[in-house]
């Protein structure tokens, strides 16, 4: 392997590039983003580190790791444990503490899934088994169709399903028990039956080197389908709240966690019992001058861009808004921060065309209409299979969603 | 086995092509084309609803040879790929067959360049067999241009003529399968398909719909379930009703073959697609065999079995192993002469590696070919403007 001098120094440059020095157009930016990664995987013959160019999520500001920070949320105000005890959990330890509450206090409550006994892929069902029993935490054969139907069966008798699709990926085999059978149930029994004890989950999105089958992001697809509740959470303190919420709600969910921040978001996660609300956006910084929409790990990016473009052009202030549900998504606050910004920009893994992205502009425009100052910019993937080799091209990264911002600024 | 000298010659030019490399040249040019008889033990099939393949075989002395070479380049080019992934030069999701050795190279022995395979993600021993160079199967995990998929896709995604993969989806590939044997019959071509899919693989219901409409309209289609006895974590006991996976076809006839011996997986193969040939319909065969490492890279594969147990696989019955023995045994090479075939195999293995690594990653406007025909891409394709399409290519 050559590394050298060469690579250190074309990875610093690149680095300078990206982070420091002010970008003159769009243009210059992609035509330096893609040589400089095509010389850095010439160079190195290797590609870019999983982590990508990005600061990493730990240097977030977003990410609550004391147990004073956690506990200032004032969605946790009435919740019980807003003067409780906190405990540094990473993602997949937040999600495991949420089922763990979830099977204690309700005893129709089961876990099942590919491999779940053993702690599943992502370790989020660590342990589980052993506390709970093996009747209550069970592995599943490889049948995804026959998983969620399984779970549909379940809560179709009042009991609660919390089901694992091993990677997000995987769950089209499930498509039509998603779409057609719990989405539905409710409707087509005219309210005789229903799935509300149906919770989904599985790990989505991009984590560097996943390649076709182990990255996709499908959100979209299934906030297509009425009857569904879409949930994506964005750190441990999130996830916890959110699936609880989740697992609770009257509605079949399908909570897709981002599998990059299993390990990488570490937060101080309040040990107790709560929830957090469903169908609610929340601010993670007010701005004046855009708004800046995300949900997932593209928050983090999001973060990274606003920072580089507030330090870019002066005197801007950004709004960022992390809209955790997308069935139903929060429009209102969306709305209301349009109205404010006369900016928007959406970003997300998943392709663009027909993306969630559209569904945000779309109700944006007819809401803020007379108010936008420029065009609404989508920052998504490509219109491609999610890449292996060019994951990095791919992905929404930091200077594309910068871009973004600048454009509708400058517009 | 063959009709005349002749046939046996093209066969053996046509591996030589696959291999590309001059040891194997040389091997054949020293190997005697002389057979030798073969009795399989009673315990190689256990039949369904079927007569057993004779347990006589008949095999040239060359093609015991070339087996050994196959299966131990097959063992080595999956280490060198393990090596590869842990100095972190494959990325993604990489699954090894080592321990599996003997399906397609006893498949390959009894089947022709026209006959189709199609299997799961453990892919990259089919793709071997299937014409696939080892450069092309490294090069494609490593993702450089010279891959067998121009390095785009990595592990699970690698193809050549009649191999219809490496497929990712655990299952999808069983109806595919189906429907490519269904294409052979419309032909009236004397080929069939071998689909093939896994312990854990064999629970998903498109298998089961595979298996009617293939009985329905009697395809050539052969479904081979390699029991490996785990679907990653999961002990196929314990994901399975009925582990006798040859008697899942219920309408189907199945026969249970010892994965590990190579001479078996051949008679079984050569048998099968005579069956498919005399319009006899689909089979099902097991071919009971072992995985040596975790279920992919990232699982050491020993926190659901132990390490005594895969130790004992390994030392009774190990496919290569076996075949060393039984060469030895008849005397159709020595220690001398085996050794120094490692050595070749090992060197051939050596030069791939360090070809793939010197190979160029793909082009980044590559991110955006095959998704449509090319000349009919949507303008959409890129997901953002032209212009940006236009500054990759500079
Ligand atoms: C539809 C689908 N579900 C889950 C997975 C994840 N997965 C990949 S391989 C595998 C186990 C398959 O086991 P088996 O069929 O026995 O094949 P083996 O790995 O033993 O060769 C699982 C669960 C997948 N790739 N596709
Ligand atoms: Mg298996």
């Amino acid at each position: 392997m050559r590394t050298s001098r060469t690579t250190t120094l074309l990875l610093r440059n690149f680095a300078n590039i990206v982070h420091s020095r002010p970008l003159i157009r769009n243009r210059f930016t992609h035509k330096v983003f893609f040589h400089a990664t095509r010389t850095i995987l010439q160079a190195t013959g290797q590609p870019p580190p999983a982590e990508g160019f990005l600061p990493g999520v730990a240097q977030s500001k977003f990410i609550k790791s004391t147990q004073e920070e956690a506990l200032k949320n004032a969605e946790l105000a009435n919740t019980g444990v807003a003067n409780g005890e906190t405990k540094k959990m990473n993602m997949f330890q937040a999600i495991n503490d949420a089922m763990s509450i979830a099977l204690a206090t309700d005893e129709t409550a089961v876990v099942f899934g590919e491999d779940v006994a053993f702690g599943g892929v992502f370790r989020c069902t660590l342990g589980l088994a052993e506390m709970f029993g093996k009747d209550r935490v069970f592995n599943t054969p490889l049948t995804e169709q026959g998983i969620v139907g399984f779970g549909i069966g379940m809560a179709a008798m009042g009991h609660t399903a919390i089901a694992e699709i091993q990677f997000a990926d995987y769950i089209f085999p499930a498509f039509d028990q998603l779409v057609n059978e719990a989405a539905k149930y409710r409707y087509r029994s005219g309210g005789i039956f229903n799935v509300a004890g149906l919770t989904v989950r599985s790990p989505c999105s991009a984590v560097g080197h996943g390649g076709h089958y182990h990255s996709q992001s499908p959100e979209a697809y299934f906030t297509h389908t009425p009857g569904l509740i879409v949930v994506m959470p964005r750190s441990p303190i999130q996830a916890k709240g959110l699936l609880l919420a989740s697992i609770r709600d009257r509605n079949p969910v399908i909570f897709f966690e981002p599998k990059i921040l299993y390990r990488a978001a570490i937060e101080q996660v309040p040990i107790g019992d709560y929830e957090l609300p469903l169908g609610k956006a929340e601010i993670l910084k007010s701005g004046k001058d855009v708004t800046v929409i995300g949900y997932g790990s593209q928050i983090y990016t999001l973060e990274n861009a606003i920072q580089l473009a507030e330090k870019d052009i002066p005197g801007l202030s950004c709004e960022l808004i992390d809209l955790r549900s997308l069935l139903p998504w929060d429009v209102d606050t969306v709305a209301n921060s349009v109205n404010k910004t006369g900016r928007l920009v959406i970003a997300h893994e998943a392709p663009q065309t027909s993306g969630f992205a559209a569904e945000v502009a779309t109700n944006i425009m007819e809401r803020c209409f007379l108010r936008l100052e420029a065009p609404i910019q989508r920052v998504c993937g490509f219109d491609t299979p999610f890449p292996l080799v060019f994951e990095k091209f791919y992905v929404p990264d930091m200077i594309k969603c910068y871009d973004a911002i600048k454009e509708v600024v400058e517009y | 086995m063959f009709s005349s000298i002749t046939s046996r010659l093209s066969l053996a030019k046509r591996h030589i092509s696959v291999f590309n490399g001059r040891s194997f040249l040389r091997q054949f040019a020293s190997a005697s084309a002389e057979a030798v008889n073969i009795t399989l033990p009673e315990s190689s099939f256990r039949t369904y609803e079927c007569d057993p393949p004779s347990f006589e075989m008949e095999v040239t002395k060359d093609e015991l040879i070339r087996m050994y070479k196959e299966m131990t380049a097959m063992r080595r080019m999956e280490s060198a790929a393990d090596t590869l992934y842990k100095s972190k030069l494959i990325r993604g999701f990489c699954h090894l067959g080592t321990g599996q050795e003997a399906v397609p190279v006893g498949m390959k022995a009894a089947i022709t360049r026209d006959d189709a395979i199609i299997t799961a993600y453990r892919c990259h021993g089919f793709t071997w067999i299937r014409g696939g160079t080892i450069h092309s199967i490294l090069a494609e995990l490593m993702g450089r241009k010279t891959g067998i998929s121009q390095g785009k896709g990595g592990s699970m995604h690698m193809f050549s003529k009649n191999f219809y993969g490496g497929n990712g989806i655990v299952g999808a590939q069983v109806p595919v399968g189906t429907g490519i044997a269904f294409t052979q019959k419309y032909l009236e071509t004397k080929n069939a398909t071998f689909i093939l899919y896994g312990d854990g693989a064999a629970n998903q219901g498109q298998v089961f719909e595979a298996f009617n409409m293939a009985k329905l309209w009697d395809l050539p289609a052969i479904f081979v379930c390699e029991n490996n006895f785990f679907g990653m974590g999961t002990a196929a006991s314990r994901s399975s009703a009925n582990p006798q996976y040859y008697t899942r076809g219920q309408y189907i006839p199945g026969l249970q073959i010892n994965g590990m011996d190579v001479l078996a997986v051949k008679q079984a193969c050569s048998w099968a697609k005579n069956w498919t040939n005399n319009d006899q319909g689909p089979l099902v065969l097991e071919m009971v065999t072992y995985r040596y490492g975790g279920h992919s890279m990232s699982d050491p594969g020993t926190s659901y079995r132990t390490r005594e147990e895969i130790q004992h696989m390994r030392s009774t019955n190990d496919p290569i192993t076996g075949l060393r023995k039984r060469i030895l045994d008849l005397g159709i090479a020595t220690e001398a002469d085996i050794k120094q075939f490692d050595k070749e195999t090992k060197a051939e293995i050596d030069e791939a590696v360090a070809k793939a690594q010197s190979d160029p990653h793909p082009d980044p406007e590559e991110l955006f070919t095959d998704v449509y025909v090319k000349g009919t891409e949507p303008p959409i394709i890129r997901g953002r403007e032209r212009e940006e399409f236009a500054v990759m290519q500079q």
